[in-house]
């Protein structure tokens, strides 16, 4: 936004009294609705879209237990949410290229399953190897670029349609993590594997810090580095971004190989909170209706080119305060999973009124 | 209000009293006033941004007049949005086909208004009555002498097929007054006289029909009346008879609009100066071929070429031309590498050019002006400057990648400004620029990354006057200055004045070449038809250009 400051030839700009620009150009054929003060403020309202809803929560969190509103439960939320947030990462990124991948949810289980795997004695059901658990984090990362790689392939390359390749992959995946190891949980995981997801500094638990970094350097790469620019032009209209010389291609490849190692990244956090690796986790848990409701509450539209970490952050902390609050409140826990839904309704409809949908190019 | 016979004939037909419309702090329309009465004929022209589009949405019912009122027969219109009632008195066929490719032409036809099985006659929200849908199609197309059977998917249809559905489409639903929003925009020379008899047959008729085009010769030809848009404002309602072209671009343009355009013409000068500033050292002198194209095949669906070869030299402007079925644009997007061929090669500078790859042959030096700027020429969303750098980043981000928004303002001022691109800032949004701003910053993307060769598409398609022959001159100054040379592949003949040589393609092969502005404009059009008569005077004009 720096950039309104910038000369801009002759162009007549009608200057409001704020300094920021008047609307000058005509509008095209049919004429937005809406409000036409866009750019730099509805962007800025889009996301924080969703602040009067997680002061809200706060609020209700408050009334509702004693316990909520402490640092340690604030650094529980956050040792919970952190895993998923990584995975809501990914998850925006390939939205953003207008991608989608389910099997996010099964490399966030397949991955340290297969190298805790590579690591535990065959007594734990491991294979027997006992790697080093620092080589066994890079098979971790190994096993995600892979998945990300023949997904990228498949879809990119091969012209198949993302979901059904990847739902494909997202039941293959969950097959092999249950097949490796018989079925079995791993646990005595060595601490240096677990160090991500278990260990603290001081309150804050180190898979919050790491969390945020991922969202930060994301978000600042998205904003300010060419293939974080190259990733909205390939999302908003593939075409034009081909015919800019942007290799469309390898962009797309390159994200969900991204994505998927940050998924892997998740089930690390994972395996390291719960300090085991078990058969359920990720696919059995069924994150990835979690992971979607994330990033789309936070703003990612699910057609591509839309959408930043700010949003994609709020929409994580949002569905960590939910869940908080249930488990406070005691709702029966045959009940969660239904209020769980409707919050998540809620949130998308509120998200949608005060953000806005987009208003350009629909023809 | 149906009652309101149309037959009185004495009140308009559609009558527009005093309506504003306002987008934020743009007044996109200042009191209008507009009357159609039935079997009249009106052109609605003006340039990109004068209000044309807005009005189109108000009369089609899609948007609502902040103030004044739309008349039908005399009675009020139906409420905005009120479609299904709204289409009995005027139906738009739009510039942007409205058609379901998947679905038949019977059932585009009554799209919405699907004859129902217990009430053949009426529209009815049951159970669909294929056959009387298949009927009354039939019949409509035999009325009218349309001629397409009702079971064709619209797929397999061509643009000027695609358009008589739309036709029919507001003839089945009674509509007493057809607006044609560009209609000719993509259409041959032959659809366009079809079209022409198409739209006589139904003022005859008693249809009333707006006609809005930025082809002034059309208008002069079709329409009884002419209605001029400027700013928002009606400023010029005449018999088109008592008027003549100049008069008409003067109440277009408008008199500070004239001093504006010198003044563009100034920035253009600037845009090519920052282009030739930066202009690598080395490039090829003067009569050097930039490109060499040699035995081109290619089985493109846009256009078949049977072994075409060609030269640009240096500085050289080059024009292709033909029917659009001719591989005009297969040419242009092959040369550009955003297509794969299938034989011959491209050179660039003598070093050949990797097939169907955009970004090699943009590296290469390539620059490519698409054919259709909404599919390629941008990305909507995305800002003015953002677009216009699109092509440079490289260029603009360090070593780490980092791109500052800033930066890249600073780097699309020259360009955008060059072109008088008109926008609030280089942050806004392309979405919301008119078509001719648009087409601006893709000559602008292009023109950024200072291409030894430009590949222009059509590229003053659907842009009003004063910014086609302010987009035409950069593309000449570009190559004057600069040395690049330009491949201009266009079916408008008016495109090909700039030209230094012109080929015109016939079924994917080179018929003849002109090589002598300025060039007669009917040996063009029957050239392009592959008239063999002509083929002796072309080789005549030929030898001429040879002594």
């Amino acid at each position: 936004m720096i950039s309104n400051q910038a000369p801009q030839g002759q162009a007549p700009a009608a200057v409001r009294p704020d300094g920021g620009p008047g609307g000058g150009a005509a509008p095209p054929g049919g004429g937005p609705l809406g409000s036409r003060l866009r750019g730099m403020n509805v962007s800025v309202l889009r996301e924080v879209a969703l602040l009067p809803v997680l002061v809200l929560l706060i609020i209700i969190g408050t009334l509702v237990s004693p316990a909520f509103f402490t640092v340690s439960n604030f650094a529980g939320i956050g040792q919970q949410s952190s895993a998923l947030g990584v995975v809501v990462v990914g998850e925006s990124l390939i939205l953003l290229i207008g991608g989608m991948d389910l099997s996010l949810e099964s490399t966030y289980g397949l991955a340290p399953m297969v190298a805790a795997w590579l690591l535990v004695p065959v007594a734990a059901y491991g294979n027997g190897l006992e790697l080093s658990p620092y080589l066994g984090i890079l098979v971790l990362l190994a096993v995600g670029a892979v998945v990300g790689l023949v997904n990228g392939l498949l879809i990119v390359k091969g012209r198949l349609n993302g979901f059904i390749v990847t739902l494909g992959m997202t039941i293959v995946l969950a097959g092999m993590q249950n097949g490796i190891v018989k079925a079995q949980s791993l646990f005595n995981l060595p601490p240096a594997f677990g160090y991500l997801g278990a260990a603290s500094v001081g309150q804050l638990p180190v898979s919050l810090i790491v969390a945020v970094i991922i969202f930060v350097l994301t978000g600042l790469f998205l904003r300010y580095h060419r293939a974080g620019r190259a990733i909205y032009a390939v999302g908003g209209n593939p075409a034009a971004a081909r015919a800019a010389g942007i290799k469309v291609e390898r962009v797309k490849i390159g994200v969900y190989v991204v994505g998927s190692v940050l998924a892997a990244i998740g089930g690390l956090m994972e395996a390291g909170r719960v300090s085991a690796v078990t058969g359920q986790q990720g696919y059995g848990e069924g994150i990835i209706f979690t992971v979607f409701a994330a990033a789309v509450i936070g703003g990612v539209s699910l057609k591509g080119g839309r959408g930043n970490m700010v949003g994609a952050a709020s929409g994580v902390i949002l569905l960590g305060i939910v869940s908080d609050i249930l488990d406070l409140a005691q709702v029966s826990n045959y009940w969660i999973e239904a209020i769980d839904g409707a919050v998540i309704l809620f949130a998308l409809v509120l998200a949608r009124v005060v953000g806005g949908e987009s208003t350009a190019e629909e023809r | 209000m149906t009652s309101s016979a149309v037959s009185s004939g004495a009140g308009a037909l559609v009558e527009v009293t005093g309506v504003e419309k306002r987008f934020g702090t743009t007044r996109a329309l200042r009191g209008v006033d507009l009357s159609l009465d039935a079997g009249q004929c009106l052109g609605l022209v003006g340039r990109n941004g004068a209000g044309k589009s807005t009005l189109v949405s108000i009369l089609s019912g899609l948007s609502e007049p902040d103030a004044g009122t739309v008349r039908f027969g005399g009675a009020p219109a139906p409420r905005t949005g009120d479609i299904g009632r709204w289409r009995e008195w005027i139906a738009t066929v739009f510039q942007h086909s409205m058609i379901v490719p998947h679905l038949s032409v019977a059932e585009n036809v009554f799209l919405g208004a699907m004859p129902s099985m217990l009430r053949p006659s009426a529209a009815g929200p049951s159970l669909v009555s294929w056959r009387a849908m298949r009927r009354r199609t039939r019949g409509i197309m035999g009325e009218w002498g349309l001629d397409i059977a009702p079971e064709t998917p619209c797929g397999e249809l061509s643009v000027e097929q695609l358009q008589v559905v739309e036709i029919a489409r507001a003839l089945a639903r009674g509509a007493r007054c057809v607006l044609l929003d560009e209609p000719t925009a993509a259409l041959e020379r032959q659809a366009i006289r079809r079209l022409f008899d198409r739209v006589r047959q139904l003022t005859a008729a008693g249809v009333a029909v707006l006609y809005i085009s930025h082809h002034l010769e059309e208008v002069f030809e079709i329409c009884r009346d002419v209605a001029v848009l400027r700013d928002g404002e009606l400023v010029l309602t005449a018999p088109t008879a008592s008027l003549s072209k100049d008069d008409l671009v003067a109440a277009m343009v408008g008199g500070v609009a004239t001093a504006g355009q010198a003044s563009a013409g100034a920035g253009g000068a600037a845009a090519v100066a920052a282009v030739e500033g930066a202009s690598a050292p080395g490039e090829a002198a003067p009569g050097d071929a930039v490109l060499e194209v040699d035995g081109l095949t290619s089985d493109s669906a846009r256009g078949r070429l049977s072994g075409v070869s060609l030269r640009v030299r240096a500085g050289e402007v080059v024009g292709v031309t033909g029917l659009l079925s001719a591989g005009v644009a297969t040419i242009g997007r092959v040369i550009a590498g955003a297509e794969a061929h299938s034989g011959g090669e491209v050179r660039l500078h003598g070093r050949p050019v990797p097939p169907g790859q955009r970004a090699a042959a943009q590296r290469a030096g390539i620059g490519y002006i698409p054919e259709d700027r909404r599919a390629e020429g941008f990305v909507a969303h995305l800002g003015v400057a953002e677009n216009t750098t699109m092509a440079i980043t490289r260029e603009l981000s360090g070593r780490l990648g980092v791109l500052s928004p800033r930066r890249r303002a600073i780097a699309a001022a020259p360009f955008t400004a060059g072109l008088s691109l008109v926008s609030s800032g280089p942050a806004q949004p392309v979405a919301e620029l008119s078509g001719g701003n648009q087409q601006k910053v893709t000559v602008a993307r292009t023109l950024a990354h200072r291409p030894s060769l430009i590949v222009a598409i059509t590229p003053t398609r659907g842009v009003d006057v004063a910014s086609k022959e302010l987009l035409l001159s950069s593309l000449a100054s570009v190559a004057a200055t600069s040395g690049a040379g330009v491949l201009l592949c266009s079916d408008e003949l008016s495109d090909l004045e700039i030209c230094d040589r012109v080929l015109v393609l016939v079924r994917g092969e080179v018929f003849t070449e002109f090589s002598n502005p300025p060039f007669d404009r009917d040996t063009l059009i029957l050239a392009t038809e592959g008239i063999t008569g002509m083929t002796d005077e072309a080789a005549r004009t030929a030898e001429e250009a040879a002594e």
